[in-house]
């Protein structure tokens, strides 16, 4: 099976700070779901910041997609999260954009037609619940609407990673259960290899998963 | 109306620097025009042992226009009930040939020296009279005034050009959210930055235009037409195809180098 993910003695620190991630060695199968746990500052978030690009190793090797990052170019760092769909806790949604306009956001970088771009974002509107919420600004809708609008970004050009954030932190059961359906969906239908950084793995999971924990700047495989 | 703000800051420190330009121009046009009128009006008296052939004259220097041989008919007919044919004609070849040359253009001081000095350099040419000094301290005045207009008009352009620089950067800030969620996606520098370059470009639009409607107004103005014609000039205020292109030409490429100087000093996140 492909490797979507290979981290080879990583090592993650921000500047001028003490190592988070302390020469790590681990492996993703491309279409499998992996959850990251670990205690509140125990570097989740910074591991899932490297595997985008946003902290580059200070040492060791992470290939994501195919592309090292440890010292990638910005063309190549453009290419690999065009491919890769990103959910974050604090959503990030472009604020004096549209709903609709946010889910389009990752369609128009890759420059589909507008026509394909139309029918993906209908789609995926009907599929978060918010068809009737298209024409909204992010600051109109609550957290768990955000939250499915950011989860509909993610996934609206087919992704071949999805990372996610905490992605059900501060939900309400209906929004939470929507995202997981989501995520599970992607992985199950498209093959979709998803990461999500959590501090809890729901219990109704239907799908396969493999599990890392983080602990004292060490990944250790759990099962 | 803050965004308007914005627009508007950016839209008035462009117009003052095309403001300057074409003031600028006016008053470039304007010395040109009354150096023309000053070589019109303008003349060197040459004179000679022998006569002079035309040829002869224009051969130098290459800023003679043309000559004319000066007849001394006028002084010799005061002396004509004095003195009889025969000497009037004896005195008519003994004379000096006087030669009146015309200039292609107004010179400048030195190229008036330079001309009197090929001059008397012809063994046959004894006395040059350029009449300069009765030119030069309007001329000089006009090189001051056009001297104290650049000098404006360079001020004028480099603190409006700061000014545009941190009204791009104030955009930037403004924008970098967007800008940052749409790095995050893989969106290239040029589709990140293309509403900073969209709105520098339609205010540099929007600038040129204003300017060409301001001097469109003044150039068909009594009160304007008016003053240079009592200079005695004519001048063109405003080329609505050439000037507008220029001005155009500046704020569009004025605004894209300083949003492009932005975005390239803009850190990647990686």
């Amino acid at each position: 099976m492909d490797k979507v993910i290979i981290a080879k003695d990583i090592s993650l620190a921000y500047s001028s700070s003490e190592t988070i991630i302390n020469q790590a060695n681990f492996t993703v199968n491309s279409g499998s779901f992996v959850f990251i746990t670990g205690a509140s500052g125990s570097g989740k978030s910074t591991l899932l910041k490297s595997l985008f690009g946003a902290l580059k190793p200070k040492q060791g090797s992470l290939i994501v997609g195919g592309v090292e990052l440890s010292g990638v170019s910005t063309s190549k760092l453009n290419f690999l999260r065009r491919h890769v769909g990103i959910v974050f806790q604090d959503y990030k949604l472009v604020k004096e954009w549209t709903i609709e306009k946010n889910i389009m956001l990752p369609l128009l970088i890759n420059g589909y037609e507008k026509t394909v771009t139309q029918n993906q974002v209908d789609t995926l509107l009907k599929h978060v619940r918010l068809k009737h919420q298209a024409g909204k600004y992010p600051l109109e809708l609550s957290g768990g609407e955000q939250q499915r609008v950011a989860m509909a970004r993610a996934l609206a050009h087919n992704p071949i990673l999805i990372l996610a954030d905490e992605p059900t932190g501060n939900l309400d059961n209906y929004s939470s259960q929507l995202i997981w359906n989501l995520l599970e969906g992607a992985n199950e239908q498209l093959k979709t290899t998803v990461i999500v950084v959590t501090h809890h793995i729901p219990r109704s999971m239907n799908v396969d998963y493999k599990h890392f924990h983080i602990e004292y700047g060490s990944i250790n495989e759990v099962n | 109306m803050k965004s308007i703000r914005n627009h508007l800051s950016l839209i008035i420190a462009l117009l003052s620097i095309l403001f300057s330009i074409q003031v600028f121009t006016i008053v470039d046009r304007s010395i040109e025009s009354y150096k023309e009128k000053l070589a019109n009006n303008y003349s060197v008296i040459v004179v000679s042992q022998r006569r002079l052939l035309p040829n002869e004259i224009l051969g130098i220097n290459k800023i003679i226009l043309d000559s004319s041989e000066l007849t001394p008919d006028a002084i010799i007919k005061k002396l004509n009930n004095e003195m009889d044919e025969k000497n009037i004609q004896l005195l008519k070849l003994t004379l000096p040939k006087f030669y009146k040359l015309n200039l292609k253009y107004y010179p400048n001081p030195d190229e008036i020296k330079k001309l009197t000095s090929d001059l008397l350099s012809n063994k046959n040419i004894t006395k040059v009279e350029d009449y300069s000094h009765a030119h030069d301290t309007t001329y000089k005045l006009l090189l001051l005034f056009k001297s104290v207009v650049s000098v404006f008009a360079v001020s004028v352009f480099i603190v409006t050009t700061l000014l545009i620089f941190k009204e791009l950067r104030i955009w930037q800030f403004k924008h970098t959210e967007r800008m940052s969620i749409m790095g995050l996606f893989g969106a290239p520098v040029w589709m990140r930055s293309a509403v900073l370059f969209r709105l520098s470009t339609v205010d540099a639009v929007i600038s040129s235009v204003l300017t060409f409607g301001i001097f469109i107004y003044f150039a068909s103005s009594e009160f304007v037409l008016e003053q240079f014609k009592n200079i005695g000039i004519k001048v063109v205020i405003f080329d609505p195809i050439n000037d507008f292109l220029l001005l155009l030409g500046v704020a569009v490429t004025l605004s894209v180098l300083l949003a492009s100087m932005i975005v390239l000093g803009h850190k990647e996140e990686v």
